[in-house]
């Protein structure tokens, strides 16, 4: 037998992954909150890896903690020259990730350091690890999840269990906020280019 | 090296068939589905054998789901080593492949959503009196083994005109395929390097440098692949009627179609050929793939974004494109619906195999993300309009100076009608699987 059970129908609903009930996704102007369940979903749909995660008005992301093994904390506060220099060199070498913003935090809550790794990004979650996994391989930049305790050993080629790691480890929010809701960062930067071109366009008629 | 005589032909070479037909089996019992791999081992194609001999007549491929390897009597051990998408199944994976609503397994035919499905055997044959001569020896075959049973079955025919490929909706088909690493096949202009074989056959480097751990034992996965099969029937009726009803002409309805694929109906792409549709070109192999969007069509003026060549293939314009390459074999089935017929409620479509190393990073994400994801290149609510989940509430925009057009409300052309996943063993394994014991 399958080990699960087909997916039940619901009848009369339009599907559309990932987008909750009445989100208002078109309209930029103005500021939402979402309350999110403990699950870190409103309804249970699969992706490829597991559970999806909905976008919300803050886009997609995730809160990814884990403790970081004994006498790696060096290795790690290293790791964030390393990806400085990098994208130094080549600015667009994490574009694949389709990313707003990442944060890397360093904290001791009494059980030894833990890092917190929080990403909000355009691209859904199976979608962005699957990404990440190739740009290390092709970077030559190992990830710095090799200083965690519970990282898959066979990460380079082991997707699967790489997706399984980051859900085990994911703290889903219970609340987000989007001060232009659920705008992708290329929309961002196409209203930069537009606002850059109308400057331009005026300089040009003085 | 490839190891071509131990790879089944399906994926390697395409032989020259005008019919097919797809068997669908269960065991009713192990040592039966043993003994029924048994005797047709000797009629597999291998991949060093098809094509060489221009005499052949017919070209045999067997497969099998993750349930039919448990009814051959593969062991718990065996089994649990193959990736969870393999071991659900494409059914219960309805929900990740957008195959709702009208598209829900519930509603596919041929029994290929039930568990009792374990293999498939498909055969290729050069004319329907081939076909039919080896139907019949299949049925004598079975009538004398017992505990194997045909759940279903499906003729496939090309269709006229029969001097190229092409399916219901009249799009020329079969104008890419990979180049792989090791079989000696150049890569057309435009298509890219050649894609290691990894990315399509089990035991070898993948693009991204590493070989992939193996289902156990090695034997059983070495030099296979695996297999999504689907049955999409296309709504010939309801695809004239849309074209008729945004075009007034007959060119400005050729020039939606062609929007909606990302080709003219001849094959010549849009990028290529952006105003006017220029036959010769979607003919010449050399030249119909030689094109970027990145540099060439950035804002889909010519190629819209969320049309079908672009979100299966946006080429230069997403990343990792050689981690995601398939390959595709299949055919239509049922009658072509004759020019200006109305439609006859007969079920006509293509039923196709995407072939592929891991179906969760190549078939899935393909479903998943460029067909079905609303958001495609900040679409916003687009979908594939051929293998998109379509149910009349989203657009089909298309890029245009000065204000783009948006066609709203775009009609589901396609219907999921079946699908499943297989692996596609190669010859060792065929042979290994034929001469388990019980729980081995």
């Amino acid at each position: 037998m399958a080990t699960r059970p087909l997916p039940q129908e619901q009848k009369g609903e339009r599907k559309k992954p990932h987008i909750l009930d009445r989100p208002r996704t078109n309209d930029w102007a103005q500021p939402q909150a979402m309350a999110i369940p403990k699950t870190g979903y409103f309804r249970r749909e699969e992706g490829r890896y597991g559970p999806t995660y909905p976008k919300t008005p803050a886009c997609y992301g995730f809160s990814v903690v884990g403790k970081v093994k004994a006498g790696a904390e060096q290795a790690m506060r290293d790791y964030g020259k390393k990806i400085e220099d990098a994208v130094k060199s080549d600015p667009f070498i994490l574009a694949p990730l389709q990313l707003h913003y990442l944060r890397w935090i360093l904290f001791d809550i009494g059980s030894g350091l833990h890092f917190m790794y929080q990403g909000i990004f355009d691209t859904d979650f199976d979608k962005y690890i699957e990404d990440a996994i190739v740009l290390f391989n092709q970077s030559g930049i190992t990830t710095v999840f090799t200083n965690l305790e519970g990282w898959p050993e066979d990460w380079r080629t082991n997707v699967p269990a790489v997706a399984k790691f980051f859900r085990e480890h994911q703290c889903p929010s219970f609340l987000e906020y989007g001060e232009y809701p659920f705008v992708s960062a290329g929309e961002v930067k196409k209203a930069l280019r537009v606002k850059q071109a109308l400057s331009d366009m005026l300089d040009q008629m003085q | 090296m490839l190891e071509l005589e131990d790879i089944q032909h399906f994926l390697i070479s395409r032989p020259p068939a005008l019919t097919a037909r797809y068997e669908f089996l269960t065991f009713r019992r192990p040592p039966g589905g043993r003994a029924w791999l048994k005797g047709v081992l000797d009629k597999v194609g291998t991949a060093n054998k098809v094509g060489s001999n221009q005499l052949d007549s017919r070209w045999v491929t067997v497969a099998f789901t993750w349930n039919g390897l448990q009814a051959l009597g593969l062991d718990e051990r065996s089994l649990t080593s193959f990736p969870e998408e393999f071991r659900q199944g494409m059914a219960a994976r309805a929900d990740i492949l957008g195959t709702t609503g009208a598209n829900h397994p519930k509603h596919w035919v041929g029994n290929v959503a039930s568990p009792d499905l374990h293999a498939i055997v498909i055969l290729f044959a050069r004319n329907v009196a081939e076909r039919d001569r080896c139907t019949r020896e299949h049925q004598k075959y079975l009538s004398e083994l017992a505990g194997v049973e045909v759940l279903s079955s499906l003729d496939l025919e090309a269709i006229p005109p029969f001097d190229y490929a092409h399916e219901h909706f009249g799009y020329r088909d079969r104008l890419s395929q990979p180049a792989i690493e090791g079989t000696g096949d150049q890569p057309t202009p435009g298509a890219g390097p050649p894609i290691k074989a990894g990315e399509f056959f089990l035991g070898y480097l993948d693009e991204s440098g590493e070989q992939p751990p193996l289902p156990q034992p090695e034997v059983l996965s070495r030099n296979g692949s695996y297999l999504a099969y689907i049955r999409l029937e296309e709504h010939v009726g309801t695809f004239r009627d849309f074209l008729r009803q945004h075009g007034d002409t007959p060119q400005q309805q050729e020039l939606i179609a062609a929007k909606l694929m990302g080709r003219w109906r001849s094959g010549a792409p849009l990028v290529l050929a952006p105003q006017n549709d220029d036959p010769a070109l979607g003919a010449d192999l050399q030249r119909t793939n030689d094109f970027n969007y990145g540099t060439m069509d950035p804002y889909g003026y010519a190629c819209p974004m969320g049309s079908h060549i672009r979100r299966m293939n946006p080429r230069d314009t997403v990343e990792n494109m050689q981690r995601r390459k398939m390959i595709r074999r299949g055919g239509t089935y049922g009658p072509a619906l004759p020019e200006n017929a109305p439609d006859d409620g007969v079920e006509r479509g293509i039923a196709a195999f995407v072939g592929c190393a891991s179906l969760v990073r190549q078939f899935e994400f393909a479903m998943n993300v460029w067909a079905n994801d609303p958001h495609f290149k900040d679409l916003g609510n687009d979908r594939d309009p051929f293998v998109g989940t379509q149910d009349g509430t989203f657009d089909m925009t298309i890029p245009k100076r000065p204000i783009r057009k948006k066609i709203t409300g775009l009609p589901a052309f396609t219907t999921v009608r079946g699908g499943a996943y297989f692996l596609l063993p190669g010859i060792r394994a065929l042979k290994y699987l034929a001469t388990l014991a019980n729980g081995s």
